[in-house]
């Protein structure tokens, strides 16, 4: 035999290791032929896989592994040279790619092994944020708590149910085990278990207010972990084995005052309570950050809430008050007009009933003194004459006063002649002085108006009082009056600094003293003197009787005139000057509106009849017009009546020279023919002048009157001698007067 | 003539007292005055008016105030006012003053005040009547008996 080219493997020694062999080549290729499949499969499912080219290159390695071991199974058994050939090709192309790939690899491991970190890396990123996640929105409705919280504390004023759901909703939202309320007591050195929220009804615990632990919390605005054994604590059953922790925070009692414009009191809030929130035990919870800040808030809105209501309470009880006192205030005002009026009433009769009877007494008394009496008889009727003058005297003072405190009394104005009341009252003085041989004397300064605007009768009241008490407290001596016109440098005294008359055009300030000789008063008991009722207590004054209202009269006249009245003495025995000084008008420069006043001397000028004079009566009244008819006649007049508007309308013509109407009946009517009558008769010089007869002269009268048109007023019931004036007056000025 | 001098002495005393008493004031004084030759009877004309007039304004309101439905106030009011009118007119003081007092009743619309005031002003009236009546008569006794009618001022 030849050598054949035919690789001859040994097969039959080595027959089992053969079969091993080819067996483990053959399943080798399976896998290596199923990889790429499974690769190919799983790559095409991925959408993602960057490195397709790597793959590609792996599997073409696979694939020409697995190449290899399956021509390998040929390889066994004779096989011809192409066999062999197949397999160098494969084995050279596989260790091509295979060399190709494992340098591939070094290149992209690191890149997958950081892909692989990356991902870790954005897990724990992912874990973190989560965990904040849950943070956010635990916060969030704590928030939402808190809102609530405020909400129902701040929609009630009532302080304890405020107190009740703060500590309701506090225990609902922190899932507390106790929450209580420490209020300071009213002496401030001890707190006292308020509120609490599981027992119903705490009985009231003290504590002292001066602990270190609480003086902690007061200190700090914020919510402070105490320890569960402190005192403030201690108000759970005892029995658990884990008490939970406890926080405290303050709660500002805020003030009223408190609250400035611009800062928060902080330091100036004296007064806390004290809120103690304890979790439950056995639970291991943990107060969190965000728990405390909840308190902190619930705690300022709660002292926010609490101002709130105690302000409303405060403003509740005042108003309570102030109702109660006006209701006061009410009554005492009605009874106040009940009793004024009570007395005006009493006063109005009083003043008729008292007057009637004492005139009749005094009236009879002096008639009695007329006829024949014994000595005796005519001893005792001079001495009811002289008491019942007293009392009239008294009478007429204690109701003028009483007039004069109301202030009802008003001023009779009136031109007057000044020296004539001067006169007067010397007249009426010298013979009681002559008597008691005390000289009097006049003196007027040359300046001094003869005649003047004011009360000529209170004036005169005034001075014969002043005057007359001169001369009852004189034993002997002189008195002496004196009158003149105040000068500026008069016009300050020192006595009165608060009396600062003031010169005008139309008034000037009488100054009367009257100085006497006579037993003088002491300096303290001047200020009494013009108090009523009152007198000094010298028994020289006691009995020269009088009720010692007269100077109060004068100085209630005298300021009604707008003046000052006071007594100057040098003590007792050194006699004494009564000065006073009023304002009274100038007569001659008046204002053109008011009417200009008749003088109260009633002048007789002019004829004493009006023969033919044609006169127009109109009077709805039957009986006054008959009466106004009878004056009218017997003073000569051709008098025409007329009982109607319209038949005074009809009848007026210019011949009547005068038409008296009658204005007392309520109602603008009689006004009204006034008017009339001055639009039928253009030229003044033919109408007839118009006069007013009307029963009262208020200002309102006046004032419509003389709106009308009319010339004058009178006021009824006429006298023969006013109307006799009031004709002659008005046919010789034809000017606006008015009579009373 | 003592008969005179007794009557015109008891007529003189009458008036005072009527005068006194303030059932007549000034006016009638006045009124007096007026009487002359020229009119002898003016203040008996005058009186007779004021007797006619306040009988007839009595009346009406009278009958103003017994309405049970509603008081008119008003006309009442009216007949007051011419009442005081007249009654100042002649001097008839108490009468006047009844009738000021009348007056703020009906201004406050009391009717139980209106009635009394209005009995008071009957009252009142009646009693003027026959004073004065009395009075006329003494003029007319002395005037019969030859004597003239004595000026009371």
């Amino acid at each position: 035999m030849d050598s054949c080219n035919c690789i001859e493997p040994q097969w039959p020694p080595d027959d089992l290791l053969m079969k091993y062999q080819y067996i483990s080549d053959f399943f080798i290729a399976l896998a290596y032929f199923s990889i790429p499949l499974e690769l190919i499969y799983f790559v095409k499912k991925s959408a993602v896989f960057p490195y397709r080219w790597v793959l590609v290159q792996f599997g073409a390695f696979i694939v020409l592994c697995g190449a290899t071991h399956l021509i390998n199974l040929w390889t066994f058994t004779m096989h011809t040279r192409t066999v062999a050939m197949v397999m160098t090709t494969a084995k050279v192309f596989t260790a091509v790619v295979s060399c190709a790939t494992a340098l591939m690899l070094v290149h992209i491991i690191p890149d997958l092994l950081s892909v692989k970190t990356r991902e870790l890396f954005l897990k724990n990123k992912a874990a973190e944020l989560d965990r904040e996640m849950g943070l956010i929105r635990t916060q969030e409705e704590t928030g939402r708590h808190v809102r609530m919280l405020t909400h129902e504390i701040r929609s009630t004023l009532d302080r304890h149910t405020i107190l009740k759901t703060t500590l309701v909703e506090l225990g609902r939202t922190l899932a507390l085990e106790e929450c209580a309320l420490w209020m300071p007591t009213r002496t401030g050195l001890e707190l006292q278990l308020s509120y609490t929220l599981r027992q119903q009804n705490p009985v009231g615990y003290t504590v002292p207010i001066h602990l270190p632990v609480i003086n902690q919390v007061f200190s700090s605005s914020h919510a402070v972990k105490i320890s569960p054994k402190c005192p403030v604590a201690r108000i759970r059953p005892a029995g658990k084995y884990m008490p939970g922790e406890v926080v405290a925070v303050r709660v500002p009692l805020l003030h009223l005052s408190n609250f400035q414009i611009n800062d928060w009191p902080e330091l100036s809030t004296k007064r806390y309570a004290l809120m103690v929130l304890m979790l439950p035990s056995d639970s291991a919870r943990q107060w969190h950050a965000h728990e405390l800040e909840l308190v902190e808030v619930v705690a300022d809105q709660v002292a926010v809430a609490l101002s709130h209501a105690a302000i409303l309470e405060e403003s509740m009880r005042a108003r309570d008050l102030l109702m109660e006192q006006n209701v006061a205030l009410d009554l005492a005002r009605r009874e106040a007009e009940t009793a004024i009026r009570a007395r005006n009433d009493f006063l109005a009769v009083m003043n008729h009933e008292m007057r009637t009877p004492m005139h009749a007494i005094i009236a009879l008394s002096s008639l009695l003194q007329e006829t024949e009496l014994t000595p005796e008889q005519r001893l005792m009727v001079e001495t009811i004459l002289k008491s019942s003058n007293l009392l009239s005297t008294l009478i007429n003072d204690v109701l003028d006063l009483s007039r004069l405190e109301d202030g009802s009394l008003q001023l009779d104005l009136g031109t007057f002649n000044l020296f004539a009341v001067f006169r007067e009252v010397l007249n009426l003085i010298k013979p009681i002085a002559s008597v008691k041989k005390l000289h009097v004397s006049l003196n007027l300064a040359p300046d001094l108006p003869e005649y003047a605007i004011g009360d000529e009768k209170r004036l005169m009241q005034t001075i014969l009082n002043v005057v007359g008490n001169a001369v009852k407290f004189s034993k002997e001596g002189s008195i002496s009056i004196t009158a003149f016109v105040t000068k500026s440098e008069l016009l300050r005294d020192s006595q009165t600094p608060e009396f600062f008359p003031v010169p005008s055009d139309n008034h000037f300030y009488l100054r009367v003293q009257v100085k006497d000789s006579g037993v003088g008063i002491s300096p303290q008991d001047i200020p009494k003197l013009f108090t009523k009722f009152a007198q000094t207590q010298s028994t020289a004054t006691r009995n020269s009787g009088g009720s010692g209202l007269g100077l109060a009269i004068c100085k209630r006249f005298v300021n009604l005139m707008e003046g000052h009245i006071w007594i100057e003495s040098e003590g007792l025995g050194k006699g004494c000057t009564a000065i006073f000084m009023v304002k009274l008008g100038i007569p001659e420069r008046l204002n053109e509106p008011k009417l200009p006043f008749m003088p109260k001397v009633p002048t007789n000028h002019g004829p004493t009849a009006f023969p033919g004079l044609k006169v127009l009566v109109m009077d709805e009244n039957g009986v006054s017009r008959m009466v106004t008819k009878g004056l009218l006649v017997h003073l000569g007049c051709d008098v025409t009546m007329v009982s109607s508007r319209e038949e005074c309308l009809r009848v007026v013509s210019h011949e009547h020279k005068v038409v008296f109407m009658d204005v007392c009946v309520p109602g603008m009517d009689g006004y009204e023919v006034a008017i009339r009558i001055n639009e039928k008769f253009t030229k003044r010089h033919e109408r007839p002048i118009i006069v007013a007869l009307t029963g009262n002269t208020d200002k309102v009268t006046k004032e419509n009157c003389m709106r009308v048109g009319m010339d004058g007023i009178i006021l009824k019931p006429v006298s023969l001698d006013k109307m006799r004036s009031v004709l002659s007056d008005l046919l010789e000025h034809r000017v606006l007067f008015e009579a009373i | 003539m003592d008969v005179v001098n007794q009557l015109q002495r008891q007529f003189i005393d009458y008036s005072a007292s009527l005068h006194r008493e303030g059932f007549l004031d000034d006016q009638f004084t006045q009124l007096q005055k007026l009487q002359d030759d020229n009119s002898p009877d003016f203040v008996v004309e005058v009186a007779s008016l004021f007797f006619e007039d306040c009988e007839k304004l009595i009346n009406n309101m009278a009958r103003a105030l017994e309405q049970q439905q509603g008081v008119d106030f008003k006309q009442v009011d009216a007949s007051v006012h011419q009442l005081k009118g007249s009654s100042s007119s002649i001097g008839a003081m108490r009468v006047k003053d009844v009738c000021i007092a009348f007056r703020s009743f009906c201004e406050a619309q009391n009717r139980e005040g209106c009635l009394r005031c209005l009995q008071q002003v009957t009252h009142e009236y009646s009693l003027l009547k026959n004073k004065l009546q009395t009075l006329f008569r003494l003029q007319q006794q002395i005037l019969a008996a030859g004597g003239s009618i004595p000026v009371v001022e």
